[in-house]
């Protein structure tokens, strides 16, 4: 079940797409291609492609001064960038594949924990979307309505929430990421660290904010002061509109709570 | 001097009583310790302490740039080297070598705390005494002997380990080891267990983890985080690997630590044989004592 299907699905005829007639079938990510892409691309001999590389909701300055327009530039242009192509090559290889939405791709890859050699490439290209879109220029502050009711419900205050984060993603150690998600069975919010490429969708769980930990993803901006990163995504960056969204689109499959039905 | 760790030590810490033995018999450059009394204290602290690499940051430019190394070893390894002080003070750990904190908390791949700060520690001066300004070419002598046996040629070895270091997916590290060793190793599980003894191999780690886990003896290492190439090379894994095998591996560092294992790996089969013999002659010695009885039995029934 894809409950995230990306609410920027076109079917546009880039020309990142394969010419056959079974297209239209196959749920585009691909968004305008740009500068960047054309000059990346331009290196790939033959025309197959079957996931595209989509920008940022935002220019890649944008973000300044918290996440500079070269940490952009590197992280989507060259890290992003290169996960996508690098799961097209595979792709290439393996029929069995194709044709798959993103998120059935990371769960079928995932293989239940003994992951295939597509899941890597799949799931980063994957977080790095969800990554982007939790971020907004003016971000930060705090979430609004039904989300922080949520917050204070499942974490006592929200103080207490963006504690246990903070303190999650400086404990989180070597590569991966920070999720708040909601739990499904459970039905409530958990803070959840993930190595490497891992994310909640593989246990079926609803992402509402991704922090990317990896190394690349603020060293430039950085070094090596990681709590400085996590506090200034936290203060300046993260898109609390977006998640509550998510949260909005996670409640026709999450019962999170009793309809109030009026007594007459 | 540091008190005599064993006696100190929890029974569950050890893995297998030879530990401790093989541990003294390690001949890799253990890491000194500097201990620090205080006035009027009665505890005495053992501090490891952060070593310079064996030449100054700017000298490998422009393979890897000063400001690399001013932030890898000024800040990455020196956060390792202060954050495992911090951890180990007054606890059985304190008085161990490098390596027994990294082979105690392995803990059989359930890591215990210290383990990340201990083996980041080792991993980073290993790597800093692996790379030498004007490195790289070829190994020679035994080494290279020993390369064209196991991977072919060198140019096989040399292919084999970039693609080792570039496929490690996440935070890493990618080795030449030296792997001497028989039987499953107490402390962990053998990645190689159908290989034959005394073989060179390509191994690759994730995060902190080192082939000293497994009872290899680690000659060459190349660190793949991304905080090691990320300044100089971005997101070109690829080309930071090349330039390390071309321009900085130094050969000779490696050559000797060759030379260190196979003496190592000498010297435990000498002291297994010569249990070996000791149990023997002990056995035969009760064979003895029990021929007397019996024949005194026979007698006294007679």
């Amino acid at each position: 079940m894809s409950w995230c299907c990306c609410n920027s699905v076109c079917t546009s005829s880039s020309r990142q797409l394969l010419a056959t007639s079974d297209l239209s079938s196959i749920p585009s990510r691909v968004s305008n291609v740009g500068l960047k892409q054309k000059r990346s691309l331009c290196g790939v001999p033959k025309v197959f492609a079957y996931y595209g590389l989509k920008t940022p909701p935002y220019k890649l300055d944008a973000l300044e001064p918290y996440m500079s327009q070269k940490m952009l530039e590197v992280h989507w242009g060259e890290h992003h960038c290169g996960y996508v192509e690098a799961l097209n090559k595979q792709l290439e290889k393996n029929d069995m594949l194709y044709g798959c939405t993103m998120d059935e791709l990371i769960k079928v890859t995932y293989n239940n924990g003994n992951p295939l050699p597509e899941f890597g490439v799949a799931a980063q290209v994957w977080n790095h979307d969800f990554f982007w879109e939790s971020m907004k220029p003016g971000g930060g502050d705090m979430p609004k309505l039904g989300l922080l009711q949520l917050i204070e419900k499942d974490f006592g205050s929200f103080t207490n929430f963006k504690e246990k984060f903070i303190e999650a993603a400086l404990t989180l150690f070597g590569s991966g990421w920070i999720w708040l998600v909601l739990n499904r069975e459970e039905k409530r919010l958990a803070i959840i660290k993930t190595s490497n490429a891992v994310n909640p969708l593989v246990w079926n769980d609803i992402p509402l904010i991704g922090l990317d930990l990896w190394e690349h993803a603020y060293y430039l901006d950085y070094k090596n002061d990681k709590a400085n990163y996590v506090n200034v995504f936290m203060n300046h960056l993260v898109s609390w509109d977006v998640a509550l969204g998510r949260m909005a689109r996670a409640q026709a499959f999450v019962n999170l709570g009793e309809p109030k039905i009026p007594v007459a | 001097m540091a008190a005599t760790p064993s006696a100190t030590l929890p029974s569950t810490f050890l893995p297998c009583p030879g530990f401790r033995e093989s541990c003294r018999t390690l001949n890799w450059r253990t890491h000194k310790k500097q201990l620090v009394r205080k006035a009027g204290a009665v505890k005495v602290r053992a501090k490891f302490e952060l070593e310079p690499p064996p030449y100054p940051m700017n000298a490998l430019e422009p393979h890897m740039s000063r400001t690399t190394f001013e932030y890898h070893w000024g800040k990455h390894h020196r956060a390792y080297v202060d954050n495992l002080n911090k951890q180990i003070v007054g606890t059985e750990l304190d008085d161990l070598t490098l390596e027994d904190i990294i082979l105690v908390t392995y803990n059989r791949g359930d890591l215990l705390p210290p383990f990340n700060n201990a083996a980041q520690a080792w991993n980073h001066q290993f790597f800093w005494e692996s790379m030498k300004p004007g490195g790289g070419g070829k190994p020679s002598g035994e080494l290279l002997e020993l390369i064209n046996r196991d991977f072919g040629s060198f140019e096989a070895f040399v292919k084999e380990f970039k693609t080792a270091a570039a496929t490690q997916f996440g935070s890493g590290w990618a080795w030449l080891a030296y792997k001497a060793n028989r039987l499953d190793v107490g402390n962990a599980s053998n990645p190689h267990p159908s290989d034959e003894d005394k073989k060179l191999v390509i191994v690759k780690t994730a995060n902190a983890v080192n082939p000293l886990v497994w009872d290899y003896s680690p000659l060459l290492t190349i660190d793949v985080w991304e905080h090691a190439y990320h300044l100089d090379f971005r997101s070109r894994r690829a080309e930071y690997i090349s330039i390390f095998m071309e321009k900085l591996v130094s050969w000779e560092a490696v050559s000797s630590r060759l030379e260190a294992a196979k003496a190592q790996a000498a010297e435990r089969e000498k002291e297994e044989e010569r249990k070996r013999r000791e149990e023997e002659e002990e056995y035969q010695a009760g064979d003895e004592v029990r021929e007397m009885y019996v024949e005194s039995t026979d007698s006294e029934a007679e």
